[in-house]
């Protein structure tokens, strides 16, 4: 199938105006101002069965009807901070497609009556940052935002917003926090952001790629849309493969095909002599699949589920037989450290034994008993904090002991990795 | 006299703080100035932020220092962050970040001494296709092996 989203990826110079409207841009956003009204779009996203593709994969139109309609201004938030370890896609679009999210984001803005949106986006992704403010001005001087835009009477304000390096603004409460001028603690829900987000006011918050679908839904209807991947998960993915295979980049894909396919055919594969060991498929805070369940299961959101896992954020970690479980865990449990906030106690405290405990069981100095201590710590950090990001840190951890047991115990008892292990560390 | 940001600097802190619904809403920008005219943010820098912001200073110095973009303490001229998070480990990004330890005679999140170089070991930087990969201030390098990045650091003390 042709890509839809990442189509014209690889023209020279897509990033400017010129270019993206030779490739159709901005046609879209024209005509649905002129025959469309807001509510209609708003049917037409839900009616399609978008789902965000942030990580959580809520539908995008059921998110936008949560907006209490009493009349308090509305925000929309594109959220382009990008910071699950195995995820580039947004990256991508940013640097070399800024005007589609700018054409999905203002036609999201016209469906949910939004007059300032902000663009959050990473504060490392310099050269994102220029293309997008690049892009941003070229639409107000060609009157694609501004006051009565297109003669429509729609006005919209767009702010290119830089955060500075910190995981937890992804999570949509936190990044609200920083977009406020503050340190990103994420909120207690409820309230929800749809009714008191950003500045006490109704806000929406989505994903870079979802506002790239809302275009392509909106050019060519739910219909078409209803025809692209299975039931209940429709579109397209943009999937980021890396890690131990041949081709590691962004493959866009229908939802729903076989995993398996991802890895051998559009990424190429492994190496020589390689064979498949786990598959961490939706970034790292998704469970781990092992070689036989990866591939078995089929790449949307509702076959990842019932896998036990998740499409999360699409960022997919193959990891070959030279790969030690144990190490990986490690990694990425000093990661999920790091970021801790710090606003949950067990969220802030244990991700920290659990990653003590796993440098002592990796180097040698696991005692008996560690490995269910890790298990028994996971249960105490889940459920137990404000935000997600407290269960992301225990995914990974509890997912490898539970399928690769056998290569903890190893480490306690034989005090070193697998034999045919090549270190990571 | 108090330290302040540049006429430039505040001009533009003073034209967003009219775009944005709340004057403190300008933090993260205010800070992103304030980092390429001083070379860490000290108390002073913070008080002249929270003066444009009208806000307290304890307020600005809790945001800055809680983004790791924003220094707190001087910086290497060159900030070498290398990627050590999964899928750059897979390909030998500690073995690079050892690499660089040991050419640039520090160990990780140090700086040299003569202020050339910081060295970091970051979280993922969303360019794993490129693993390993690292930044140099803000230009981006992907697939860094160990002689492209003795390179790298080559050219750079040279002051290219």
């Amino acid at each position: 199938m042709e890509p839809i989203i990442t189509r014209h990826i690889g023209t020279p110079e897509l990033w400017r105006l010129d270019t993206y409207r030779a490739c159709g841009g901005y046609e879209t956003l024209a005509k649905a101002l002129q025959e469309h009204q807001p509510d209609e779009l708003v049917a037409m996203v839900r009616d399609a069965g978008l789902r965000g593709r942030g990580g959580a994969g809520f539908p995008t139109g059921v998110k936008w009807g949560f907006l209490p309609k009493d009349g308090r201004p509305r925000y929309l938030i594109c959220n382009g901070d990008e910071s699950e370890p195995g995820t580039f896609k947004d990256r991508l679009l940013l640097e070399n497609d800024p005007h589609q999210i700018l054409e999905g984001l203002i036609l999201s803005c016209y469906a949910v009556g939004a007059h300032l949106a902000f663009i959050y986006l990473r504060g490392e992704f310099f050269l994102g940052a220029r293309r997008v403010q690049e892009a941003i001005d070229e639409a107000y001087e060609a009157g694609y935002l501004g006051r009565n835009i297109l003669g429509s009477g729609m006005n919209l304000e767009v702010l290119l917003h830089r955060g500075a390096g910190a995981y937890i603004c992804g999570e949509e409460t936190g990044l609200i926090e920083s977009l406020e001028g503050k340190r990103a603690y994420p909120r207690i829900k409820p309230p929800f952001p749809a009714n008191i987000g950003a500045f006490g006011m109704p806000t929406v918050v989505n994903n870079v790629e979802t506002l790239a679908n809302v275009r392509h839904i909106v050019a060519h209807g739910a219909e078409w849309y209803n025809r692209i991947g299975p039931e209940r998960n429709r579109g397209t993915r943009m999937w980021c493969v890396s890690g131990r295979v041949r081709k590691p980049g962004v493959y866009e894909v229908p939802l729903g095909i076989p995993l398996r396919e991802l890895i051998f055919d559009h990424a190429g594969g492994l190496e020589e002599g390689r064979t498949l060991k786990a598959v961490i498929p939706g970034g790292s805070s998704s469970p781990i699949l092992t070689a036989e369940e990866a591939m078995e299961v089929d790449s949307d959101f509702d076959a990842l589920q019932r896998a036990g896992t998740m499409g999360g954020s699409g960022g997919l970690m193959v990891l070959d037989d030279r790969v030690c479980v144990v190490q990986s865990a490690y990694i990425i449990s000093e990661f999920y450290h790091d970021e801790s906030c710090g606003q949950c106690t067990p969220c802030r405290q244990g991700t920290g034994w659990m990653t003590k405990l796993l440098h002592r069981i990796e180097h040698g100095d696991g005692r008996p008993g560690d490995v269910d201590l890790l298990l028994s710590m996971g249960a105490n950090i889940f459920g137990r904090t404000i935000c997600p990001l407290g269960d992301a840190a225990v995914w990974p951890v509890e997912s490898a002991i539970n399928k690769f047991r056998s290569e903890f115990d190893h480490h306690i008892s034989e005090k070193r990795c697998l034999p045919d292990t090549e270190s990571i560390l | 006299m108090a330290v302040q940001l540049s006429e430039a600097a505040q001009t533009r802190i003073t034209q967003l703080i009219k775009r944005y619904p709340t004057p403190r809403a300008v933090m993260l920008p205010a800070l992103h100035l304030a980092t390429q005219e001083f070379p860490y943010l000290d108390d002073e820098v913070c008080q002249a932020v929270a003066d444009l912001l009208q806000v307290p200073m304890v307020d600005v110095k809790g945001v800055a220092t809680f983004y790791t973009m924003f220094p707190t303490e001087p910086q290497g001229a060159c900030e070498v962050h290398i990627c050590f998070n999964l899928s750059c480990s897979l390909k030998g990004a500690r073995r690079l970040l050892r690499r660089a330890e040991q050419q640039l005679g520090i160990e990780v999140g140090q700086t040299t001494p003569d202020g050339r170089f910081t060295l970091r070991g970051v979280e993922c930087m969303a360019a794993c296709d490129k693993a390993p990969m690292l930044y140099v201030n803000d230009e981006l390098h992907g697939n860094v092996s160990e002689e492209k990045l003795d390179e790298l650091l080559q050219q750079k003390s040279s002051g290219e």
